[in-house]
């Protein structure tokens, strides 16, 4: 006891003298810093020239011209941007597994078990003004495992990447993917069902059938415990079924993939059947034929900008969906799907004003407030206002022209990224990395001139429709 | 109640029908909506009749035009007049000839198309699920008898898609093996292949064999990986001995029938289908293309170039800003197409490849910026450019970079990549910075014929965009 006593001591001073700052006690003590004299583009507000913002305990508490510093760190922005953090609504960055193929429905798997907070590719997206992820199952069955939304705090451990009080979500696919349209069984391995469109459909009807029935086990059950019924027995708890339910109660966003015009129409109808909605279509690129009743679901649209026929359910792909989707008054935002794409969302969003002339603020909405939207955060996050989550990112220029870059990236009002910091470490790191290289363990087995080893990546890199991992041999 | 779910289905799904159904679905996507089929058939039966044809060379005067030459100076209010598929004639001062179509670009902005110098356009429609529609790669490691121009289909959707943004030429290449084939230099415009050409033989593409694999292009996946780096260095070092025999039976082939052409009385060999097209690329007239990325491949690539007495060109070139003075040294050119890739190493900084153009420019090397995509997102080419102005290059470099340096790089800057009298009278009309994401294209010219600015996406926004 008394050792144990002592053990704990230790360890406090440890935590006292040695790590000064606990996390939460930075956050706590960070001075305010006051973003001094920049283009603000509030994306819902209008675009402030020459404005100030001020940052308070992680949060925008003011916005104006010639605010007050106080004590305030300052930075100046004198011919720079403000722009919010971009929200990327697809993204299968950090995670370790992306798939579970094995089965047509896997709503009990979680991407909140595989999250990998080290994923260098975090602070790239960073670099690239991006602030939020939703973080996605992949497409290899009609209803796919629960995403997880985050907030890029990179460097950190992983529980203060959640995103606080988002709303839960689940993947839904249609089309080739759950399909398996290129998919080759192995010697002696059945085909999976679904394998036509018609038996998608057929899987997601059967799936909210029997969450339909749990639903009503639950209700009964529920209702006999209000009256005091004796001898009850509670339903087994179905942890396939439990999120169907969610989505059901209103309690879980849908958000799914889908390609071709008949196959949206399909979902909505299954949707109204069962009452329930869906929150985003992800890729959505034949959304522009059906984009009136995309509008009259509710649904958003998460799609890419102009990426097309690399599959034949991608053949009718056109970069004007995004205007035509807007104009039919559907909420459109623009994905990444891809760790690298995710570094040049500001381009991509800049495509919808030269396919389709949207406005440079419905333009920005596509990467901000819209996602912001789509996953329930847009009351914290996806525009510049008082009382919102200090998320944002300073650009050299504006940030819709492809010659800017990011400077400076803000979550939760401390800086994640800043490339003059990043500018300033580089010889050191050169440094540290000729002398590991030197260190004997990292030497070549034998001498002689060896080509310098590339790690491969730990997977492929561009998921332009998510399906790659687990997907192939 | 819980089931055991899908598992107990499977048996439903063993149909068997494989891709019988893909012509059909492939049909039926142009038809998806009942509602809008018949407009929709309209728009694809115009669209065939605008896109598949050759427009007629014409007579044209652009005028009152910001006139970007790229190879001297800015004009402004300038006067570009076109004749017989050429420039006659560009300035501030120059006459418009009587008969002449006029096109006013008071605004407007005019520049040389755009060149993306590595793509494998007409060779690929729809890359997964309709492997019909894939040329780009043919059987076999050794194939310098494969010729690009004779598989691009001058009816690819793509080839409109790409040129209404203002690209107007690509390089488009085989892909594959260790020896790819050849590359083919053509207008995006043209009935026929022929028609297309602007060098059918452009250049032959070798795939430098690296240690580890991959890096082959255009594969998606590394086959047979070997199991150390031992073996690794020795298949790569096998492979490029295959590519040296080959090199050197060509040139000895070459030797014995020039010989023989001369003197009759020599044994006459017989006619080698394979080896007879790599002679011109052995003797150095043409343009050998490696691609490689890393330093050691760059490196190694060069070296083989020099002993096998080559002209080289680096494709890819993810490594070369970190060799850009050995690159000058050897006056070595560098088409770069990852500028938008991820950086290969963890520790990697987050802007090496954005900043890559910019060393080479820094160091005086002679470089070109290309998407490297195989055709659908050729397209994008000005945003690769405008990432590496982002990063350091001067954008009249970046404008530079995908427009004359790509046309001097394969030694067609003589009809292309420039505003000059006597060139070929390939033109963007624009109203604004060529390389800006906003830029729209207001007029077209490619071998001096007007281009409509219709492609298979604007006529899908046309049939869709107004559907209540």
């Amino acid at each position: 006891m008394r050792r144990l006593f002592i053990h704990f001591l230790t360890c406090s001073l440890l935590a006292g003298f040695l790590l000064p700052e606990t996390f939460a006690q930075r956050r706590i003590s960070a001075p305010d810093i006051l973003i001094r004299n920049a283009t603000v583009l509030t994306v819902t507000r209008g675009t402030l020239p020459n404005a100030d913002v001020l940052i308070r305990n992680g949060k925008i508490v003011a916005v104006g011209k010639n605010l007050n510093a106080g004590n305030a760190r300052l930075i100046d922005t004198t011919g720079k941007y403000l722009m919010p953090g971009i929200v990327d609504c697809h993204s299968h960055s950090m995670l370790d597994a992306i798939n579970e193929g094995s089965l047509s429905v896997t709503s009990m798997t979680r991407m909140n078990d595989v999250l990998n907070p080290n994923d260098v590719d975090l602070y790239r997206a960073l670099a690239g003004g991006v602030t939020s992820l939703n973080l996605l199952h992949g497409s290899a069955n009609a209803i796919g495992g629960q995403n997880t939304v985050v907030k890029i705090k990179y460097g950190r451990p992983v529980e203060e990447f959640l995103f606080p009080g988002a709303l839960p979500g689940i993947k839904f696919a249609l089309g080739e993917n759950p399909k398996r349209a290129s998919f080759t069984p192995q010697p002696g391995q059945q085909r999976r069902y679904p394998a036509t469109r018609m038996g998608v459909e057929e899987v997601i009807r059967e799936a909210f059938t029997r969450a339909r029935d749990y639903k009503m086990s639950w209700d009964e059950y529920r209702a006999g415990v209000a009256r005091r019924d004796q001898n009850l027995i509670p339903p087994r708890r179905d942890l396939q079924l439990e999120p169907l339910v969610e989505v059901m109660e209103g309690k879980r966003y849908v958000h799914a993939h889908c390609y071709r015009a008949d196959e949206i129409l399909m979902l909505i109808n299954l949707a109204n059947e069962f009452g329930f909605k869906i929150r985003t279509f992800q890729h959505t690129l034949e959304g522009y034929k059906v984009a009136k009743e995309i509008a009259q679901h509710g649904a958003g649209a998460s799609i890419f900008a102009d990426n097309w026929a690399y599959k034949i359910e991608a053949y009718d792909a056109i970069p004007y969906n995004a205007a035509i989707m807007t104009r039919a008054g559907v909420n459109v935002s623009m994905n990444s799907d891809s760790d690298e794409r995710a570094r040049r969302l500001n381009i991509e969003a800049a495509k919808s004003m030269r396919y389709g002339d949207l406005s440079e603020e419905e333009a920005l909405k596509l990467i901000t407030w819209n996602p912001a939207w789509q996953l329930g955060i847009h009351d914290r996050v996806g525009s510049i206002e008082v009382g919102k989550d200090a998320d944002l990112a300073i650009w050299n220029g504006h940030p819709l022209s492809v010659y800017s870059r990011v400077e400076t990236t803000f979550v939760d009002g401390e800086i994640f990224f800043d490339r003059q910091q990043d500018l300033a470490r580089r010889a050191d790191l050169l440094k540290e990395r000729a002398q590991l290289e030197q260190a004997e363990p990292n030497r070549p087995p034998s001498g002689g001139a060896l080509p310098s080893p590339t790690p491969r990546r730990r997977r492929p890199t561009n998921h332009d429709d998510d399906m790659w991992e687990g997907e192939q041999p | 109640m819980r089931r055991s779910g899908d598992g107990e289905r499977w048996s439903h799904g063993d149909g068997g029908t494989g891709r019988q159904g893909s012509l059909a679905l492939f049909l039926s996507i142009a038809l998806v909506l009942s509602s809008s089929a018949q407009s929709f058939a309209q728009q694809i039966s115009e669209s065939t009749r605008q896109h598949g044809v050759s427009f007629p060379r014409g007579t044209y005067a652009i005028r009152n035009a910001h006139i970007v030459t790229v190879s001297g100076a800015d004009i402004d209010n300038g006067t570009i007049v076109i004749r017989d598929g050429k420039i006659e004639a560009v300035g501030a001062g120059v006459t418009v000839p009587s008969g002449a179509q006029i096109i006013d670009a008071a605004g407007l902005r005019v520049y040389p198309g755009m060149i993306d110098a590595a793509t494998s356009m007409g060779l690929v429609e729809v890359g997964q699920g309709a492997s019909g529609t894939v040329d780009t790669t043919e059987v076999g490691d050794l194939n310098p008898n494969v010729k690009a121009i004779i598989g691009i289909n001058p009816h690819s959707a793509h080839i409109a898609v790409t040129r209404v943004d203002g690209v107007t030429n690509a390089v488009s290449m085989p892909l594959g093996g260790l020896i790819s084939g050849q590359a083919a230099i053509v207008n995006l415009v043209g009935t026929t292949p022929l028609e297309m050409a602007v060098v059918p033989y452009a250049a032959l593409v070798i795939n430098y064999p690296r240690a580890g694999g991959g890096g082959g292009g255009g594969g998606f996946f590394v086959p047979d990986q070997p199991p150390n780096l031992t073996e690794a260095l020795a298949q790569a070092n096998r492979q490029l001995n295959q590519i040296r025999k080959m090199l050197s039976d060509a040139e000895v082939y070459g030797r014995a029938q020039e010989a023989y052409a001369k003197d009759k009385s020599l044994p006459r060999s017989d006619q080698n289908v394979v080896l007879e097209p790599l002679v011109p690329y052995v003797r150095g007239e043409r343009s050998v293309i490696f691609r490689a990325d890393r330093e050691t491949d760059i490196r190694g690539a060069i070296r083989f170039a020099e002993e096998m007495k080559l002209k080289p060109i680096i494709l890819g070139g993810n490594d070369a800003g970190k060799i850009a003075s050995f690159l000058k040294d050897k006056n070595i050119p560098v088409i770069l197409t990852g500028i938008l890739d991820l950086p290969a190493r963890e520790d990697d900084f987050y802007d090496v490849l954005y900043e890559n153009a910019a060393k080479l420019q820094q160091a005086g090397v002679r470089f070109c910026i290309s998407s490297g995509d195989n055709g659908a997102n050729v397209r994008n080419l000005p945003y690769y450019a405008g990432m590496a102005a982002a990063f350091g290059l001067p954008k009249t470099e970046a404008l530079k970079a995908v427009t004359l340096y790509p046309a001097q790089i394969m030694n067609v800057a003589d009809r292309l990549g420039s505003i000059e009298a006597g060139k070929m009278a390939n033109l963007v009309v624009t109203d604004g910075d060529l390389l800006e994401t906003r830029t729209g294209v207001r007029h077209l010219f490619i071998d001096g014929r007007q281009i409509p600015l219709h492609s298979r996406h604007t006529d899908l926004n046309d049939a869709f965009k107004n559907r209540r």
